[in-house]
């Protein structure tokens, strides 16, 4: 038999990790991505990643890691997979610090760790303040090498638009679209894994990438593969209000001693520099004196919400506070925040140096996405998933610089699982659905093209965002979240009418934009019916008319499946791995 | 002022045999406004500023933060990030166009794969014996990790490539980016085993020696990227392997 054929679908680091285990074991792999590997949304992440190596003598064991994720989780996630994530991180960071990643040192040479939310321990490995961009170019380099060696095949600039299904239900390839030439072919695989990150774009402005629109997990959910908890979104406190995104303000620069705090006074006319420490509201620190301005972002997220809505001090009545490192001395602050610190001076033109940040909170992340088993697959034998796409490792809340080891952690566990089932694969019957997913594809792409009506693309998704942001972030209200749902569906109607300005074949990106569209709303669905299900607070998941937490009822995962009914998708409840370590109340203002 | 507007001109093309023609637009003007969120309002509004309906602009873009190397192109007749170039920082009428030195699919989207295949010919890449618990990765003093992270921001956005004089067709060049990436391998510990390998590789035509020194490279540069220095520093490294190479016959 021939070496097994894997696709992996996405090239950041989940993709990427998947794709090094699987060229190392021998395996072939095709890589797809929209974007050229290099430039995946990864990148993105700056303050750094998570491992108990215990290098500062503070006692940090992966028991601890493993016990503040869960609790900082609010317990929703299953305890096995998250036990052995925090078991294999500090030998993640050791493969990473060989493979040349920068990572930040102490004076004797060795890896240095700073703090971050939701711990009391250095914990975080870091490379400066873009500790996303080192780790994905350190992968982004094994896999060239790997390539070099004929092992991987590289498709970028293509779009993954369908998993094929055979008769029997079992996946044998994927339908993927040429951005460029706008051809659409069918590729055949023994096993495809989704590395397809997160959905941001469906609250229009986030601080995820552009091509973040959750558009692949969503039509193999519309495939039949299970979203788990889509109701879990992350609201990231510190972010910088922008006109085409949010743009993040890493978590690293509290834990590098940042404050965030709003003049006592609603009406405050001193210039910032020379409101005097009794007239400034640390209010993070006030309430929770524990923790401090290093509470988990949900916790961090609310408390800003509630400062500038509930005490109206929101800085020149606008939603804003300060985030403040003005206190630190320049130096330390270019070694360890440099890459943040620039990109703030340059997008708001103030140096963060010598006045304080102005941040709100802003979408940030995905806790929930497509179901999957201990060993990364979901429901559709065959289709494996990592990363941001996947629901298993970060339960109601993801505490910060732990998503950049879930999806190396993931990428490692679903790479070669998916090459052992492949060499256990029966051959397929027929053509394997290949002929008839085509045929389906084709269809949808040349009714698009042809559609006449008056609709614009880019306009549906700007009111997508603004009733997603509105309705279901921060706080939510069953009332909201039904109007929302209604929002949602009169979107779907109005999309029937969708007009492509452009309906040229070469390099069409208003055809791919309306293609990603249609997947961003019936994705929405399980997030709005989610949230509206789950009568209950929990982690990032708010609701003021059901403030406490109820394990009795939801202590369980949501898992949609799509009817394509009117009424959406249906919800049904899992139980909850929880062997390990009790539910207990989650609180942050003592000691856990 | 509700009425302020923002001026901007593209420069259209619909595939690379397609003729050019510039494109202008009046857009309604905001606080903070990119040049990417330009582009943005024209898609959900795709008219010209004479009211003729038109296609959105194809463009490559993706974390809008300045990280990624997506959205090069030239701006006011200056390559840059497109993501970064706030709109109230621009004489209008703000004049987009592709970058220059690569082929164009469409508008303002070129093909920059060059870049990822220098990279590869120059063994841009650490060798780790494989992916399994090895254990903790070799010492390296804050010194060191200081001069070599300023290379390892490179965004591969290709700005240096597409400003330097001697990067076309004629002269092969690798240009600066790759050069750099080629000193941050070789300063590593591990990395420094294909050392000679790399040298080699920027021996020949296309190789180091097509640099003229015009500096263009690291005056672009939206990542600060010790570019010159680089080049000097490997240049030398390569004059050294090459008489190495000349004595060992």
């Amino acid at each position: 038999m021939a070496a097994p054929r894997i696709i992996v679908v996405g090239g950041g680091l989940a993709g990427l990790a998947a794709v090094i285990k699987i060229a190392e074991a021998g395996g072939n792999v095709d890589l797809f991505s929209i974007v050229p590997v290099k430039r995946s949304h990864s990148v993105c992440a700056q303050g750094g990643i998570n491992a108990a190596k215990n290098l500062k003598g503070e006692g940090d064991t992966t028991a601890q890691h493993f016990d503040d994720t869960i609790y900082g989780g609010d317990f929703l996630a299953n305890q096995t997979p998250v036990k052995a994530m925090c078991e294999a991180a500090p030998a993640i960071i050791d493969l990473l610090d060989r493979m040349g990643v920068p990572f930040n040192r102490t004076p004797e040479g060795l890896l240095d760790f700073r703090r971050f939310g939701g711990t009391l321990y250095h914990r975080t490995a870091f490379a400066g303040a873009t500790t996303g961009q080192q780790l994905l170019y350190a992968l982004d380099e094994q896999v060239r090498r790997h390539e070099a060696e004929g092992k991987v095949k590289k498709y970028e600039g293509w779009e993954f638009l369908s998993a094929v299904i055979d008769s029997k239900g079992v996946a044998r390839g994927i339908t993927a679209l040429d951005l460029r030439t706008m051809e659409l072919r069918s590729f055949p695989a023994d096993a495809i894994i989704l590395a397809t990150g997160g959905n941001g774009a469906i609250f229009g402005k986030s601080t995820n990438s552009v091509v973040c629109t959750g558009s692949a997990q969503s039509a193999v959910f519309q495939q039949g593969v299970y979203y788990a908890k889509g109701e879990f979104i992350q609201v990231h406190p510190t972010c910088i209000p922008g006109e085409d995104k949010l743009r993040l303000m890493s978590e690293s620069a509290r834990g590098e001693g940042g404050r965030v705090w709003v003049p006592r006074n609603a009406g405050e006319k001193r210039p910032v520099k020379q409101i005097p420490d009794s007239d400034r509201w640390y209010f993070l620190e006030e309430w929770y004196p524990k923790y401090g301005n290093l509470v988990p972002r949900d916790v961090a997220t609310r408390a800003i919400h509630k400062v500038v809505y509930e005490h109206g001090l929101g800085l020149d009545g606008q939603p804003m506070v300060y985030l403040d490192l003005t206190h630190i001395d320049r130096a330390t602050l270019d070694r360890k925040l440099g890459g943040i610190l620039e990109i703030y001076e340059k997008f708001v033109g103030v140096d963060p140096h010598d006045e304080p940040m102005k941040i709100f909170p802003g979408m940030h992340y995905t806790m929930g996405g497509i179901w999957v088993d201990f060993n990364q697959m979901t429901n559709i034998p065959g289709i494996f998933a990592a990363g941001e796409c996947e629901y298993q490792y970060h339960g109601a809340n993801r505490l910060g610089a732990n998503s950049l080891v879930s999806c190396i952690f993931g990428g490692f566990v679903s790479g070669p699982n998916a090459l052992r089932y492949a060499k256990g694969l029966e051959g397929q019957e027929g053509d394997g659905g290949h002929a008839a997913e085509i045929a389906r594809q084709s269809e949808i792409n040349s009714k698009l093209l042809k559609n006449e009506g008056t609709e614009n693309p880019f306009k549906l998704w700007r009111e997508l965002g603004q009733t997603m942001t509105e309705h279901a972030t921060v706080i939510r209200y069953n009332k909201g979240l039904k109007q929302a749902d209604g929002k949602i569906v009169e979107l779907l109607d109005r999309y029937k009418k969708v007009n492509l300005s452009d309906r040229s074949q070469w390099a069409n990106t208003s055809f791919a934009f309306a293609r990603q569209l249609k997947n961003m709303l019936e994705l929405s669905r399980t997030i709005v019916l989610g949230a509206l299900q789950r009568d209950e607070s929990r982690g990032a998941h708010y609701k003021p008319d059901f403030p406490d937490r109820n394990d009795e009822k939801f202590l369980k995962t949501s898992k949609a499946s799509f009817t394509g009914a009117p009424e959406g998708p249906r919800i049904e409840y899992e139980e909850v791995d929880t062997q390990f370590i009790k539910p207990r109340p989650r609180r942050y203002d003592a000691a856990k | 002022m509700a009425d302020r507007t923002v001026k901007i001109e593209i420069k259209r093309q619909a595939s690379p045999d397609a003729p050019s023609v510039w494109e202008s637009f009046e857009l309604p003007w905001r606080p903070g406004m990119n040049v990417i969120s330009a582009m943005m309002e024209i898609a959900a509004n795709p008219v010209t500023a004479d009211g003729r309906a038109t296609t959105p602009i194809t463009y490559d873009s993706n974390c809008l933060e300045e990280i990624c190397g997506s959205c090069a192109m030239r701006i006011n007749g200056k390559a840059r990030m497109a993501c970064s170039s706030l709109v109230d920082n621009l004489e209008q009428p703000i004049r987009v166009e592709p970058l220059s030195k690569f082929p164009l699919v469409r508008d303002l989207q070129v093909d920059r794969s060059v870049l990822f295949e220098n990279l590869m010919a120059v063994k841009a890449w650490v060798p780790v014996d494989g992916t399994y618990d090895l254990g903790s990765g070799p010492r390296v003093f804050p010194q060191q990790q200081e001069a070599n992270y300023p290379l390892s921001n490179c965004i591969s956005c290709t700005c240096c490539m597409e400003v330097c004089p001697q990067f076309n067709e004629e002269t092969g060049f690798v240009g600066a980016a790759t050069i750099a990436q080629v000193k941050l391998f070789n300063n590593h510990p591990t990395g420094k085993v294909f050392k000679e390998d790399r040298l080699r590789a920027l021996a020949g035509d296309g190789g180091i020696q097509e640099c003229g020194f015009a500096q263009n490279c690291v005056e672009v540069c939206p990542k600060q990227l010790p570019l010159t220095e680089a080049i000097s520093d490997i240049s030398r490294d390569v004059l050294v392997q090459k008489a190495k190479d000349f004595l060992r016959g």
